[in-house]
Order: structure tokens, then sequence, then C-alpha cells
């Protein structure tokens, strides 16, 4: 006896926002008739935190990693115990995502320290004998836009020059240079790409590479205490070898899916966001800009 | 045995079929007057026109006109217009008149080759197959969440990015195209077993080697051959959406698919591969894009992509992804001309990096001299300012101009910008420079005028695309007086005359085209005596003869209106002595000639003008004598053919009215010329031949004293003449033919020894000859049909009146007698059969046709026994040869049973 379990949801997108209705079937594909102890569809939305080896010893991030953050969870029965005939069975279902006592569902984010997931699983209880019969499928969570109100572009004008450097110890190294640019905006929206544009307008030292470098500050806080790391989520790459002086070159990034949010402050975990501006030289020195960034959708 | 012939009496007119008259040429073809007659003219301008004495169409020429009509009507017909469908993309803008991307390809591959090794940085090729096990993985993550398998692509993708890549080193060009050629293979094969990762990564890897430019001269044609692969790519891409789009219920999941693409190529590291995979995934664009604003949606990335490609250090390689960008943006949005202006602008923005130190080092490491880097860029520039001019007004061109004498002005990097001048020559619409003829003219001045192009860029490029374009720009002229275009030849020219040789006759050769098309005769003469004078050190010309052909070529032309003054030119005959190859003389000569021959009567269709000018007549002679002294053993007979041919027509223009002796010198003069040429020599001997008839025609038969010396003196031309062709037949023909002239001319001993003369070549003819394709051919048919008419003219020729009678008969038998036929023919007796009925036919009282004025046999002998006897006795003597063949054949018979 062997049967295969899909779970279809209606959206091929999968995304769905609080309030919405999780809507979709059941596939059952059956070679010979089965019985069944049971049928239950469970959704689970959670925050998941790990401290990381830097802040906490090994061994205390391995086993103190912070309680997980149950954001939704409940199951129905959708059928009770009997039979499923031979061939395909398609059950329909509909979930409403609400919550209780004032949780809010946060929105999809897969980081490295902070995941917030959200999960439909689908169980099929059987006889003793045989083994139960599981689907789990991960639908992503995004609020819907406030397009209400219009969201006022921050921009930021910057100039980098040697001076503006902090972390020089021997200043006569360091070549002559003046970059300046502009960000359209540092507070973002998911859906819009982060643009705005960087010059060089001059420099003594052939550049090998100007990078966009975006970084998730993942900040895990409890009782023992909190934990705040910083990582790359990308790097892209905007400027390619000695670039022309003088000539504003685009920056130009569009916001990965998943590993992304709205920038998220709650009272036991933070994830926010920072871009960084990395001008390479051929002799490999480089030097950084650095822009916190506030994510919206 | 006895032969009687039966008297026929005479009916004082041979046997006829009926006739009646006619109205119209049986063999001119039905004419629908319905026809458009448009076509027929269109295709009659192209055809070399044959006519008929009979004013109708030539069978050979009406089945070219068929032809040429046929796939002319097939054009109207079923124009092909390839409609993208789906994105709502309508390509109209671009017609055929658009030089696509494709056509220009196999240019640049050819163009730009390298000796030099080269290398590819691939995990995908022979050797590399790391990829391999984690492609099989991925088939396993199926059941696996959305994010584990967004994490492990997104792991592969970096995968590649750090190890299992391998660098091939030291490939030829050819290794290097192959491997290219492999890795498309690979993207193919990849695509179809569903594994996408690995095509894009495929396609990342291929865009990636764009940013090398370390063999920088065979870079545009690692352009061409990697965009292939993108494009093939985008192709992919673009399908596989359009079939998920096929219905309305999986469009949803078409459009999340479609995004899934541009966010997997947002998220590519590198801005080169970044920047030409999403420009080859662009088309895509149009599925996810709000439907009302497509277009909009469309440029605004594509002016993105544009604007990042300022992010790209090296301005070649800038250069070739901003082509790349148009490349695409042609296809999506063509008439949108603001994109390519911005290119225009970028490439002004970057102008002086181009002269940078980066681009200095790389240059001195690779040994290449700048000006030759330079002409790398001439494909993209052509290309983009292509895209710009195509269907823009002249307003937009105009902008661009201002753009460009403004950058001009500061008087740097005139190197680049006579590349963009170059390439802006090449791309305007010929018609737009013309009219701003004058300004156009300054500017190459200016460029010109630096010192510095001299280093960077060769600029008889400048002056030889200004000239095609003035060339081509014709129907523009008319608003220009002839002073205002002698004074922008005079510029020009000042430019032209102080390049180097080589470099000169370039030019030369182009704007000779101008020359001849707008000036007089005076204005070539005296660029060709330039010319002559400027290659004439060192033998410059020696290195140049196919411009100096191609020059005489567009002179030739000119002289359709005037062949007198063509041929006095002084500085023409220096000029063709420059050529002193033979060969290219020859080809030269061919050339002119060939002109000649078939425009000198193209004005005039109904008479056929001749000409006696001796100008005229002693070039040509000059011409063909040229040609002529070309021939010798090692000549093609189709080279010969067609010289004579030329030579032959060239003398049938000749004409000098009456002066019937001024002719036969002329004659006289192109035997001499002509001696080798077996053709020429013997439509001499007809063109003599015709003389003497026209002659006999002026005076209606009745020769005087003065025309009769003539006509001899035309005969002795062509007794003396068939002898020195080595074709027996053509002598044999000529022979008989000449003969018949004198015996209608009254000139009876000439007739005599024609006829002598043809007899005793009789035993020449060989028995068999050598066809053209090795298989040997009897000739005996030839031999039969020929004594035939041989015999039928020997009824109407007196007797000698020295000799005994049927003198010349006799001597026929005789030659026949001896003559060897193949014993199994009947060759033979049907020439015996023939005998009988001349012998016959003499014997009659009155014969069945005279010439006038000459006295045939029957009245000279007026049935004199003795003249029967003699006629008897040869019939009897025939009779037995024609018995005792049909013995042998009897006998043979039996020998077979």
């Amino acid at each position: 006896m062997s049967a295969h379990l899909d779970i279809k949801l209606k959206k091929v997108t999968k995304t769905y926002c609080e309030g919405d209705d999780l809507t979709g079937v059941i596939v059952f594909d059956c070679k010979s008739e089965s019985r069944h102890e049971g049928i239950t569809l469970t959704v689970e939305g959670m925050v998941n935190m790990q401290l990381s080896s830097k802040n906490v010893g090994i061994f205390e991030a391995f086993y103190n990693s912070v309680k997980p953050v149950s954001l939704i969870n409940y199951s129905v029965e959708i059928a009770k115990s009997g039979k499923l005939p031979i061939g395909k069975t398609e059950i329909a279902f509909e979930l409403p995502l609400r919550v209780k006592n004032n949780k809010t569902l946060f929105q999809t984010y897969h980081g490295v320290f902070i995941t917030i997931q959200y999960m439909l699983k689908c169980e099929v209880k059987r006889s003793m004998l045989n083994k139960d019969l599981q689907k789990v499928i991960e639908f992503i969570i995004e609020n819907k836009p406030k397009d209400v109100i219009a969201i006022e572009p921050k921009p930021v004008n910057f100039v980098i020059t040697p001076e503006s450097l902090q972390n020089v110890k021997d200043k006569s190294k360091v070549p002559l240079f003046k970059v300046s640019g502009r960000l359209e905006s540092t507070l973002c929206k998911l859906s819009d790409p982060l643009s705005g544009e960087i010059c060089v307008e001059h420099c003594d030292a052939p550049i090998r590479s100007i990078e966009l470098q975006l970084v998730r500050v993942e900040t895990c806080g409890c009782a023992e205490g909190y934990a705040r790391d910083a990582t790359e989520i990308q790097n892209i790459q905007i400027g390619e070898g000695d670039v022309c002086r003088g000539v504003p070159i685009p920056i130009y990034m569009v916001f990965p899916r998943l590993f992304t949010c709205p920038t998220l402050i709650t009272c036991n975990f933070k994830i926010e966001f920072e871009v960084n501006i990395v001008v390479i030289f051929e002799d490999n020195h480089l030097i950084t800009e650095n822009f916190p960034i506030k994510l919206i959708r | 045995m006895e032969w009687h012939p039966k008297h026929r009496p005479n009916t004082g007119r041979p046997p006829a079929a009926e006739r009646a008259a006619v109205a119209q040429h049986p063999l001119v073809p039905l004419r629908v007057s319905c026809v458009p007659s448009i076509r027929e003219k269109i295709v009659e301008r192209n055809e070399k026109r044959v006519s008929t004495s009979w004013g109708g169409i030539d069978p050979l020429s009406a089945a070219l006109k068929e032809s040429a009509i046929i796939p002319h009507v097939d054009y109207s017909l079923s124009k092909p217009k390839p409609k993208l469908q789906g994105t709502g993309i309508c390509n109209d803008y671009i017609e055929d008149d658009f030089e696509q991307w494709s056509a220009k390809k196999s240019h640049i591959l050819s163009k730009y080759t390298t000796s030099e090794r080269l290398s590819i940085r691939t995990s995908f090729l022979v050797g590399g197959h790391v990829s391999g096990p984690s492609s099989s993985s991925i088939r396993n993550l199926q059941n696996t969440s959305v994010a584990e398998k967004v994490k492990h692509r997104l792991e592969q993708l970096d995968d590649f990015e750090e190890g299992s890549v391998k660098e091939m080193l030291n490939l030829t060009q050819q290794d290097y195209v192959c491997r290219i050629e492999e890795l498309n293979a690979a993207l193919k094969e990849s695509w179809e077993q569903d594994q996408r990762v690995k095509a894009l990564k495929i396609v990342i890897q291929c865009a990636k080697l764009l940013a090398d430019v370390s063999v920088v001269q065979f870079y545009p044609s690692k352009f061409v051959l990697i965009t292939d692969i993108l494009d093939n790519f985008g192709a992919f891409v673009y399908n596989r959406i359009h079939c998920k789009a096929e219905s309305n219920s999986a469009i949803e999941s078409a459009k999340e698919t479609c995004r899934n693409w541009f966010y997997k190529v947002a998220s590519i590291r590198e801005l080169i591969p970044r920047l030409y995979v999403e420009a080859a995934i662009l088309k895509t664009y149009g599925f996810i894009a709000d439907e009302k604003n497509v277009k909009v949606e469309n440029i605004r990335a594509l002016k993105r992509l544009l604007k990042m490609t300022r992010g790209i250090g090296d301005p070649l390689v800038a250069m070739y992804a901003r082509t790349y960008v148009c490349r695409v943006a042609i296809q999506i949005v063509p008439s949108e001309k603001s994109l390519f202006k911005q290119v225009l602008n970028d490439f002004f923005l970057t102008v002086k990096q181009f002269d940078s130190s980066l681009v200095r080092n790389l240059l001195s490491s690779q040994k290449v001299d700048y000006s030759t880097y330079l002409t790398l860029y001439t494909p993209t520039l052509d290309w983009i300012l292509q895209c710009i001019v195509y269907k823009a007004s002249d307003s937009l061109l105009h902008e661009i101009l201002s753009d460009f004498d403004a950058k001009t002005a500061a008087g740097d990097e005139t190197g680049v910008y006579a590349l963009l001048l170059n390439s802006i020559l090449t791309s305007f619409r010929p018609g737009f420079i013309t009219k701003r003829a004058k300004r156009f003219v300054e500017m190459v001045k200016t460029i010109a005028s630096s010192d510095q192009v001299d280093k960077t860029f060769p600029k008889y490029h400048l002056l030889k695309n200004l000239g095609s374009c003035f060339v081509s720009g014709e129907t523009s002229w008319v608003d220009f007086d002839d002073q205002q275009k002698l004074i922008l030849l005079n510029e020009v020219w000042k430019m032209i005359a102080r390049l180097k040789a080589s470099e000169y006759i370039v030019c030369a050769d182009i704007w000779m085209d101008f020359v001849v098309a707008h000036f007089g005769i005076k204005e070539i003469n005296t660029l060709l005596r330039d010319i002559v004078k400027h290659m004439q050190p060192d033998r410059a010309f020696e290195d140049h003869y196919n411009n100096i052909i191609s020059i005489i070529s567009k002179v030739v032309k000119f002289s359709t209106n005037d062949f007198y003054s063509f041929f006095s030119m002084e500085s023409f005959i220096p000029f063709l002595d420059m050529l002193q190859k033979e060969s290219v003389k020859v080809d030269a000569c061919k050339i002119i000639v060939e002109f000649f021959v078939k425009n000198f009567n193209a004005g005039n269709e109904d008479d056929f003008k001749t000409t006696s000018d001796p100008v005229i007549l002693n070039s040509m002679t000059y011409l063909c004598k040229t040609m002529h002294d070309s021939v010798n053993a090692l000549t093609l007979e189709d080279e010969k053919r067609q010289i004579s041919s030329l030579i032959i027509d060239f003398l049938r223009m000749v004409s000098f009215d009456r002066d019937f002796e001024a002719h036969l010198n002329f004659m006289v003069d192109s035997r001499a010329n002509f001696s080798n040429l077996e053709n020429v020599i013997s439509y001499l001997v007809h063109s003599v031949n015709q003389l003497a008839m026209s002659t006999r025609s002026i005076v209606k038969g009745h020769h005087t004293k003065k025309t009769t010396a003539f006509v001899r003196t035309c005969l002795a031309y062509s007794f003396i003449t068939v002898p020195s062709l080595d074709d027996v037949f053509l002598r044999l023909q000529l022979y008989l033919n000449c003969a018949q002239v004198a015996l209608v001319n009254t000139c009876l001993p000439q007739t005599d020894a024609f006829l002598k003369a043809a007899i005793m070549l009789l035993p020449q003819v060989p028995q068999t000859i050598e066809l053209a394709d090795g298989k040997s051919k009897s000739t005996e048919s030839f031999i039969v049909s020929y004594i035939a008419n041989l015999l039928s003219f020997l009824i109407i020729v007196p007797d000698h009146p020295e000799q005994e009678p049927l003198y010349l008969f006799c001597g026929l038998l005789n030659v026949i007698e001896d003559y060897t036929f193949d014993i199994h023919s009947d060759a033979k007796v049907k020439i015996y059969l023939d005998a009988l009925n001349y012998l016959s036919i003499i014997s009659q009282e009155c014969y069945p046709y005279h010439v006038d004025k000459v006295d045939s046999n029957d009245s000279l002998y007026g049935n004199d026994t003795q003249f029967m006897d003699k006629i008897s006795q040869l019939s009897i003597h025939v009779m037995d040869k024609i018995l005792s063949h049909l013995k042998m054949l009897g006998e043979e018979n039996v020998n077979i049973i």
C-alpha cells in the first residue's frame, strides 16, 4: 500500500498576509485503497533564534539556543479515520490566518541567527504498522504595502576622502581620492531597489572594483543578555576596473526575497539592515562607507 | 551499266512551297495589353538589349526575362513579416532595410582575428565536469522546502565562483571558438534536461569572459561568439515563459517564474555578467510589467542597464556592453531614440578613458598600437549609430552633429572623434550628409588637420567614407550648382593629395565615382593626371592594380555620353600605361571594350550606330590589340572566345560609310593586329566579303572597272587570309562562301581558285574530331552535307576555258575516291548519289537556277555531245562505284549468314 501526498496552495506565489485565508487542496494519490486513522492540517509560525558562537561560547551556542517564539499554531482535523479510495483524492481546505491575544504575524525572513518561518503541515495518521504520512510546505507571510501613507524618501549625500576615514593609522599611505555620491533614500521599500549614484571625482590609485554590500544586523536578546551579529546578505559589484573619473555610476540593488524583511524591532529580537559602499583599490586596500537603512514594505 | 538522266523541262521557277502574305512575324509573342508595363521596364533596364531584325524578342533573352520576373512577383506576394507575439511587442518599426546584427556577425568574425594564445575560465568543459554530482542532487531536493531549495541554488551559484573553475590556457583562436561552441551546446543540453541553474551558470561564466581583454584584438569576435550564447539563453527563457503563459490559469505561475529569473539575475555578484544576463532576458520583462506601461517599463530598465555600463572601467568592454544593450533595445523598443542618444552621451562622457594609462598599459603589454586598438570600436559605433539613425528625424541627427562639434572643438582625443566621425559617415543617411556636404567637409578637415590623428586614426578612412556618402547620396545633389561642387571637390582633393600613395589611391578610387557623376571630361582628365603623378614614384602603382582597374571601370562610365572626348583625353593612355602587368592590363582593356561595345549603341535602338572616327578607332584598336596580344598557347578557350567576341563586336561598329577602300584598309590592319584569333579572322573574311557584296549592290550589279578592281582586291584579301586559319572546317566554309561571292561578282578565275582550294583541302578533313568532353565525333555528316552544298553550287559554275570539261567535278571525284571513309558507313554512297544528282542536272538543257550575268555550262556548251558524253561517262563511273559498294554489302551479308 502506497500513497502519495501533496499540498497545493491556491496562490502560486504562496504569499499571504495576516488575515488572509490559506486556501488550497490536499492531493492524495493512492495506488490501492488505504486505511488511515485521521488527517490533520497544522499551521505553524515560529521565530527561531540561535546565538552565534562569536558572542557566547561554542557550547552555549549549541545548547542555549534561545527559545523559539511561536507566532501561530493550530491544527484542524480534516478527516476522521476512514479509507482513501484508489486514485486521486482532493480535499479542499481553507484556513484563516488570524492570531489571538495581540500577537502579530511577523513577515517571513530567512537569516543566519534569526528565522521567521511559516509552515503548513499535513499529517495522515495510520495504523501501528504503517508509518504516518507527512507533508510540509512553507508559505510566506508578507504584509500588504501600506500605500496609503506616502513615504517620504530620506536621501543621503556622502563624500569620502582620506580625511573622512576613521581607522587609518598612517594617513600618508592613503592615496588621494574623493568619492562623492548620494543614496536616494535610506528608507527603502522592499519592492523597490536601492538606488543612488556614486562618482569617483578623482583618485590617484587605480581602482579594481566598487561594490555594494547588503548587511543584516540580527540582535537576539534574552534574559542572559543579548547578541548582535552583522552578516553579509549579498554583495553586488557596481564598478568594474578603473572606472572613468567624474562620471556618476548608478547604485542599484534589488533586495533579495526571503533574506530581507521590513526592519523589525521587538522586545526579544531585532532585525536591521545596513548597506556598505566598498571601493577596492588595485592593491587590495579598500575603503567602506556604512549606511544603516530602514526597510519597509 | 549506263545512266540516263531524265529530261526535266525547266519550268522557269524552282518548285517552292505555297506562299501567303502575313501581317505579323510568326515569332513575335502574343502581347497581352493589360500586363503592367512597369515591371517590364524594371527588368529591361537590367538586361542587355538584344534586338532582333523582326522587332520581336529573342527567345533566349525572353527566357531570361521570365526568370527575372518570377522572383519579383513572388516577393511582392508573400513578403515575410515575422511578428512577435505574446508580449505585444510589435516590430513593425524595423523593416527589411535595417541591417540586422546577424548580418554583421560574419564580417566581424573574419575581421578581428588573432594568432595570440587565448585562455578560457569555466567549469563546464572537458575536464571540468565538477558539476555532475551537484546537478543530480538537485533532483533529490524537489521535496524539500522552497527556502532550502533557493539556498541550495544560491550555494551552487557561489560554488562555481570559488572552486571547480578551471582555466584553459594556451588556446589557439580556433580552439577557443570550438570551446565556445561546446559551451553553447552544453547550455542547450542542460536547458533541455531542465537543469536551469546549470544553464544559468554557463551563461554567467560566458558573460564573465567578456570582462577579459587579455587578447584585445580578438575582443570583437569574442563578443560576437559569446553574445550568441546569451541570445540563445534569452530565447530559451522567453520561450519557456511564453509556453507557460499560454493558458490564462497558468499566467500567474508564469509571472512568478519570470520574477524568479529576475531576482536570480539581480543577485549575480559581478557587474558584467549581471548586466549581460539581465539584458539577455529583458525581453521577458514584458510578462511581469504592468500591462499598460510595458513600454515605459522596458525603456526604464534599458536606461538603467545603459547607465550601469558606466561602471565598467575598460572603455572597450563598456562600449561593447552598451552595444549589447542596444541590440536588445532595438528588438524591444526600436523607436526609442533617447536610449541610443544616451549611449552616445555616455560615449562622450567616457572619451577620456580611451587614452588613459589603463589602456596604454594594456596596449603596450600586448604590443598593439593605438590605431589598431581604435578600429576595434568600429563595429560598436557603427551599430549604435545605425540604431540611432534608422528612421530618425533630421533634427535628432542635427543634435548629434552639434554635440559632436562641441566636443571636437576642445581639441583633445581627436583620434577617438575621428573614429566617431568615421562611423557617423558610414551610418548616416547619405542624403542627409550630402545636403550638408559643406559642413561635413569642414568637419573632416578639422579632424584631419590635427596632428594627433595621424598616429591614432588613419584619416584616409574619413575621406574614403565621405566619398562613398557623396556617391550614394546622389539625388540630393540637385540642390548644388556646379561651382559649389567644384569647391567641395577641391577642398577634399587637397586633403587626399597629401596622403601617401597607398591611401591616396583608395580615396581616389572612391571619389572617382563622384567626379564621373557630377563633373566633365576636363576634371576627370585632371584627376587622372594627378593620379598618375602620385602613383608613378617608386612604382607605387604596382601594389594597387585593383584600385586602378576600378577607377578605369568608373571613368569608362562617363564615356557613355561622348566616346570621342573620352578617348581623346590626354591622360588616359598614360593612366592605362601604369598597368604594367599584362593580365591586369588586359582586364582593364576588357572592361573598356566591353563597355564601349555595350553602350555605343545604347541611345538609339533602331539603327545600328557605327563609327569611323580615327580617335576612337585608334584607341579601340590599341585596346583590342592589347587583349589580343595576351593570347598565347596557354590561354583558355573561354578566354579566347571572350576576347574574340569583344573584338568582333568592336569591329562590327566600324564603318566608313561609302569609303569602302578605307574600310578595307582598316580590315587589312585588323588582320595584322588580330592574327591569332581565328574567330576574328573569319569575321574579317566575312565582312570583307560583305564589302564586296555592298559594292555590288551600290553599282546594282553593273561593275565598273574601278569597282571590279576593288571587288577583286577584296577577294584577294580573303584568298590570302583564309589559309592562315587552322580550322579546316572553317576554311572549307569560307572558301565556298568566297567562291559564291566571287561568282556573283563575276570574278570567274577567283571562283575557280577558291573552289580548287576547297577541293584540295578536303582530304585534310580528319575522320573524327575530338569534342570538348573528350568524345570523338565522326565528321562524315559534315563532309556529306558540305559536298552536297558544293555540288549544288558547282552546277552554276562555268567551266574553265582552258581546262577539260567538268574539271572541278572530276577533281572532286578523285578526292572522294581517295578519301578513306569508314567501310561500314554509307557516307561515300550518299556522296555518289549526290554526284549523280549533280550530273543529272547539268545534263539538262537549262539549269534550274543561274547567277545574273554569268553564263553557266548550259549556255556555254548548249548540250554539246562531247559534253554530254563526258557526263554519261562520269555517270557510269559513279554508278559503278555505287554498285560495287552494294555488292560489297551483299558479300558481307553472305559472310554473316
